[in-house]
């Protein structure tokens, strides 16, 4: 039964390479991994040279070849509704969902994984206290707080940040917690407490490494599902402001001409 | 066992009391003003005038809230407030809350219960045969199809389904294009709820895949899985009585997670096809600045939100007995 063993040959020459380059070579173990790889490090590429690679200014009209124009020699994935091309759209847009979905992301989790470690390792008050705050943010529709951060605060990348973080933080606690909540029960824990290790220690270097399978899972689809958030804040008119050019655009229309463009832009998303 | 649910229905009430509060600080101090939606941006200040004090809106803060609660009487010296089972008027509906809440609660409710006993066992089903044997053709096979579906987003998925079964186009019309839970046409209300239904479960089975395909692949490599194995009892034993009860602690908590976001926030499918739901009528409301809307549908959140927590560490003792919740 080869229950995720990994054969000793590969281990054994993985460990010649230095340690960031053995994570890259164990890529090699997953052909899903490497097309992954291979599509972020594309957008990452588009995002670092969209100045050069971009053939037209994002906001420029082309009023020549009209607007919603079908895709073309001139331009390549055609013009939106404002005739302005859309490719150089996506590619300029790349950079604002590059990073404001992995820095939202990572805001909720430092938020939600301190909340939801506190909650389950001390339980008690400490987690009633806790899991009701979640609550409260849990029961206000999700749209609707971002609503209210966005039109009392009004819209930029920051606030996005801010609105996401508040928004899934008490997801991510929930999520901590539970796991929290089994792992400190283990053996491991208790060693740990009879060494007279001090509770962050525990929490942080003994609890959160173990906790991390579902956790990584749920950071990368959170980050995908960040960016079409950030799409939608946009299609509610609240999202950035429109000069700046980032896939949501595309949402507003969706339904009557920018279908085949919005589940593009998003095949790369997760 | 009575201890640890009377406590956690009283917090409920506690959590209920504090949203409802926090909603209306919120109405409170964003901007906007009710009477401009009612009248319209060119009404003039008396016209304004003339509105709040008809609607009671130019009391104070808390007298509104209070009388909302139903333990002050209202403008017009009468206790109807939520006590009385009174859930205020709606400006943006221009009737009372109580009047269309019950059809949009169980319109919802009907699509979110569908949809989460779809999604459900669906992704542990999915999760824990892609998980138990990690790389293989199934796992991959799995895993590439949950991450397309979750890379798209549910209004092209919603397009997309509606282009297929309901333009006519690729395919006869097989199935409506909206659900407006509407009897009077040809269609019957389950073949209405059949894409939008299907919208969601594409968009949030992967995510649910992913999670307890994550936690089963860890928890097989767990020394006492191997020990089961070895000992000799068939996979399918060592998968279902050792692997899956620790595997299935995490994905727990995201899948009760899903239906929170089910019951209050599929706004995109139901625009998309227009389903008279609660999440863009929560939208249209905040928009709109009708707080009584917005304070009704909250309220419904938190008994689902609490109740899932309930669920949830109830679910937690079961699975992992050394959790106790004193």
């Amino acid at each position: 039964m080869s229950v995720g063993t990994i054969p000793a040959s590969t281990i054994s020459r993985q460990s010649r390479l230095p340690g960031w380059l053995r994570s890259v070579a164990l890529l090699r173990e997953s052909p899903l991994g490497i097309i992954g790889a291979f599509l972020v490090a594309f957008w990452i590429i588009m995002a670092i040279g969209a100045p050069w690679l971009a053939p037209y200014d994002p906001n420029d009209n082309d009023f020549d070849i009209g607007i919603i124009a079908p895709p073309s020699a001139i331009h390549w994935l055609g013009t939106d509704d404002q005739a302005r091309d859309i490719l150089s759209r996506i590619i300029w847009g790349s950079r604002i969902v590059l990073t404001i979905a992995p820095m939202a992301t990572l805001c909720a989790y430092l938020v939600g994984c301190a909340m939801g470690l506190l909650a389950g390792y001390y339980r008690g008050w400490v987690d009633t206290t806790l899991m009701q705050v979640c609550n409260v943010i849990l029961s206000f529709p999700v749209l609707l707080l971002y609503v209210i951060i966005m039109m009392k605060f009004g819209p930029s990348a920051l606030n996005i940040v801010v609105a996401v973080t508040f928004v899934a933080s008490p997801q991510v606690a929930r999520l901590v917690r539970s796991q929290t909540l089994e792992l400190r029960e283990r053996e491991y824990v208790a060693a740990a407490k009879m060494r007279g290790e001090p509770a962050w220690y525990i929490m942080l270097v003994e609890i959160l490494p173990n906790a991390r399978g579902p956790l990584i899972v749920d950071a990368c689809l959170r980050m995908g599902y960040t960016a079409i958030t950030i799409g939608i804040l946009g299609f509610l008119g609240l999202g950035l402001r429109p000069p700046d050019p980032d896939w949501q655009l595309f949402f507003g229309g969706v339904a009557e001409k920018d279908l085949h463009q919005g589940a593009r832009k998003h095949d790369r998303v997760v | 066992m009575v201890k640890f649910f009377a406590k956690r229905i009283g917090v409920l009430f506690f959590t209920m009391l504090v949203v409802s509060f926090l909603v209306f600080v919120t109405f409170e101090f964003s901007s906007g003003d009710v009477a401009v939606s009612a009248l319209g941006q060119f009404a003039t200040k008396d016209q304004l005038q003339k509105y709040h004090e008809e609607n009671g809106l130019d009391r104070p803060f808390l007298d509104r809230y209070l009388s909302w609660l139903g333990v002050v009487p209202d403008h017009k010296n009468k206790f109807s407030g939520l006590l009385e089972g009174d859930f205020g008027y709606s400006h943006l509906w221009r009737t009372q809350v109580n009047t269309f809440i019950w059809d949009r609660l169980r319109n919802t409710t009907m699509l979110a219960l569908i949809a989460f006993a779809i999604i459900a066992p669906l992704s542990i089903v999915l999760g824990v045969v892609a998980g138990m044997r990690e790389g293989s053709a199934v796992d991959r096979v799995i895993s590439v199809f949950s991450t397309i579906t979750t890379s798209v987003p549910e209004f092209a998925t919603g397009v997309v389904l509606m282009t297929i079964f309901a333009a006519g186009i690729i395919m006869p019309v097989m199935l409506p294009g909206t659900s407006t839970l509407d009897t009077g046409g040809d269609w019957s209300i389950a073949s209405q709820l059949v894409l939008p239904i299907a919208t969601l479960t594409t968009y949030y089975l992967g995510y649910l895949v992913r999670m307890v395909r994550a936690s089963m692949v860890e928890v097989m490599t767990r020394p006492y899985v191997r020990t089961a194995i070895l000992k000799g009892l068939s996979f399918p034993e060592v998968v279902v009585k050792h692997a899956m009860r620790n595997a299935l602690i995490t994905p727990f908590t995201a899948i009760l997670l899903q239906l929170n976001f089910l019951f209050t926030s599929v706004v995109v499918t139901e625009a998309v096809f227009a389903f008279p739901g609660f999440g863009r009528m929560i939208v249209d409301a905040a928009l709109y600045k009708d707080v009584a809307t917005v304070e009704t549908a909250t309220l419904f959140a938190v008994f689902v939100v609490v109740t899932s927590q309930i669920i949830g560490d109830f679910t937690y003792m079961l699975l992992n007995p050394r959790i106790r919740f004193s």
